[in-house]
């Protein structure tokens, strides 16, 4: 369907697209990290391409296998009716080095897909404007998406927040405490304890 | 009588002059329960927010590399757990797609009555949802007994209400019950009339209007870079509809209208919901009329489908081949698949991954809710507070597939 895509992007970038294939149907070029932007905002703004929406962007975790991640996105072009997967590899065995750069500028879409990559997959995002954790807490050690990440490993509960962390006066926040008299405040179990006494 | 002496000395009173900070939820009503959107306000007037998802995360991608593929199903239930039978026809077409099955005829009508029905129940909750949100209880109740009438005959056919389980690769997991097609158009018709009966109930309602009209407006191009998909882009007039565009099952041979909004306010994308409930009761008619009533559901292919139950305790090979589907699972090829389909908030896409073996290496879920709500904090900059209750329902944000 997208063949022709595949065609131009060799065209144009020759040996900076790796490999491609069509299985099942779908078209896909496995391109050089280094050319990742310049290749994705030509698939967008090409004419023949449009690419005008990224469908998905996720990370593939390939233990043993060297570079370790994929990072595959799909896009699709809703004025050309055609789609086409994008994959680059990065990130060496244990992990480390693996930075591909920002799509954010291109789709917006970008900045929460690649949040996401970055949570479970520790893959970096250079120039992305916001990159914290997505669907995990800041406290979680690790990427629970790698495949050397245990399924069932559990992790420590996360203490209370200091005054200085929060940033804010705790004994402020909601629920209100007994002294503050509000009648949804918390229950004062001390003082009950010494009434029913 | 006296008055009151406060002894207020109001001429030291300091104002604040900083912007407010408000955290909302995540156990906030209007949050759905699983959002919570932190929010910095300058009087009423939202500056600045930002929405944290994940408080519904269960690892869900993780659990998915530990089973067969089969074993996938009840995860993909539990996703979108106002329309699980989209789901699952979803991820049994990305299997399928893997594996080369086209399933019979009789089973790809079925899969759509299934998959509209349940398509119907997910718009039915938003939009019940949206009028309760916005002090309309009585519409709410009245979808929610539609949405009932529904769920009755998914119970019917499957035996669940909530989390069917339903899909099997290269078929279903029953074939229709005997009364299916009198029971679907029973059900259908009543809820179409209580649709109407909603409909003039809201939209004759100059109080829910106000809230909904131009608020939380959006372009049809900044919707397509967030990659909005489902009726929150149409709402915006992009008529993208992937059971039109890249038709799937028998898509391409019922007819069918796109419904289309104008502006890309809530208000369109309430009416968009509406109009589609219409829409899947006509797919539906038109499936039902050329459904067979005999002949196979599933596909009759030994690598993937569990043998007769005779077989299992009659024969020998029967029994060995249900011991390697359950222990080892159904082989897939290996390589690596996207199969996309028509969800109830738009394209829920399945990337899946296979390195030959019983077990999946990767299975990636696109769920459509994930980016619609990743645009979420474009829509509420700038508008009050009491806008995000409206906005937020209209994005119909399903805290299982957001969070994974």
């Amino acid at each position: 369907m997208s063949k022709a895509v595949l065609q131009k992007l060799q065209a144009t970038f020759g040996a900076a697209i790796l490999e491609t294939h069509s299985q099942f149907g779908d078209d896909t070029a496995v391109v050089e990290p280094s050319h990742w932007l310049a290749i994705a905002t030509f698939l967008r703004d090409d004419p023949a391409c449009a690419f005008e929406m990224m469908s998905d962007l996720c990370g593939v975790d390939r233990l043993d296998v060297t570079p370790r991640f994929e990072v595959v996105i799909h896009l699709n072009s809703l004025s050309k009716g055609h789609r086409i997967r994008l994959k680059t590899r990065v990130g060496d065995e244990d992990g480390e080095g693996a930075q591909v750069a920002s799509l954010v500028g291109l789709w917006k879409t970008a900045n929460w897909l690649e949040r996401e990559a970055f949570d479970m997959f520790g893959i970096t995002f250079q120039t992305h404007p916001d990159l914290r954790r997505i669907l995990m807490y800041p406290e979680f050690v690790g990427y629970p998406l790698r495949k050397d990440y245990p399924a069932e490993k559990t992790q420590p509960l996360v203490a209370y927040r200091t005054e200085e962390e929060a940033g804010v006066p705790l004994d402020k926040q909601a629920p209100f405490g007994p002294h503050e008299g509000m009648s949804f405040a918390r229950n004062d179990f001390t003082k009950r304890a010494e009434d029913a006494n | 009588m006296e008055s009151l002496d406060l002894e207020l000395d109001e001429g030291h009173l300091e104002l604040p002059a900083e912007p407010m900070r408000l955290m909302m939820g995540p156990s906030h009503p209007a949050m759905h329960g699983t959002v919570r959107c932190i929010v910095d306000l300058s009087g009423e007037t939202i500056l600045k927010v930002d929405v944290q998802i994940g408080y519904l995360h269960r690892g869900f991608e993780k659990m998915c590399e530990r089973g067969t593929w089969a074993q996938v199903f009840p995860y993909v239930d539990r996703l979108n757990y106002v329309s699980p039978m989209l789901n699952n026809v979803g991820y049994a077409l990305a299997v399928e797609k893997m594996c080369g099955i086209v399933v019979p005829d009789r089973c790809q009508w079925y899969r759509m009555v299934l998959g509209e029905l349940a398509r119907i129940s997910d718009h039915l909750t938003c939009d019940g949802a949206m009028a309760m949100e916005l002090g309309a209880f009585t519409p709410y109740l009245w979808l929610i007994k539609a949405r009932e009438m529904i769920w009755d005959v998914l119970e019917e056919e499957t035996g669940a209400r909530l989390t069917h389980s339903f899909g099997r690769i290269g078929g279903m997991a029953k074939p229709p019950t005997a009364q299916f097609k009198s029971l679907v158009r029973h059900s259908v018709s009543s809820v179409l009339r209580i649709v109407d009966e909603s409909e003039k109930m809201l939209l004759k309602n100059r109080i829910f209007i106000d809230r909904l009209e131009n608020v939380g407006l959006i372009s049809a191009a900044d919707a397509i870079s967030l990659a909005w998909t489902g009726p929150i882009l149409r709402a915006t007039g992009v008529a993208y509809d992937i059971r039109k565009t890249q038709p799937y099952l028998k898509y391409d041979e019922v007819d069918f209208d796109v419904p289309v909004g104008t502006k890309g306010d809530t208000l369109d994308r309430f009416l968009v919901r509406l109009a589609e409930i219409r829409q899947s009761a006509r797919i539906i008619e038109q499936c039902l009329v050329r459904m067979a009533d005999e002949g196979p559901v599933n596909v009759d292919d030994p690598r993937v489908m569990l043998p007769e139950k005779e077989s299992v305790y009659g024969t020998i090979e029967g029994t060995i081949q249900h011991f390697k589907l359950i222990m080892e699972g159904a082989k897939v090829p290996k390589g690596e698949v996207y199969s996309y389909t028509e969800a109830g908030n738009g394209e829920l896409g399945f990337y899946l991954v296979s390195d030959g073996s019983g077990t999946p290496a990767r299975v990636r879920i696109r769920p459509p809710a994930f980016t619609n709500t990743s645009g979420l904090s474009q829509l509420l900059e700038g508008r009050m507070i009491s806008d995000i209750v409206p906005i937020f329902g209209s994005i119909n944000m399903i805290g299982g597939e957001c969070d994974h």
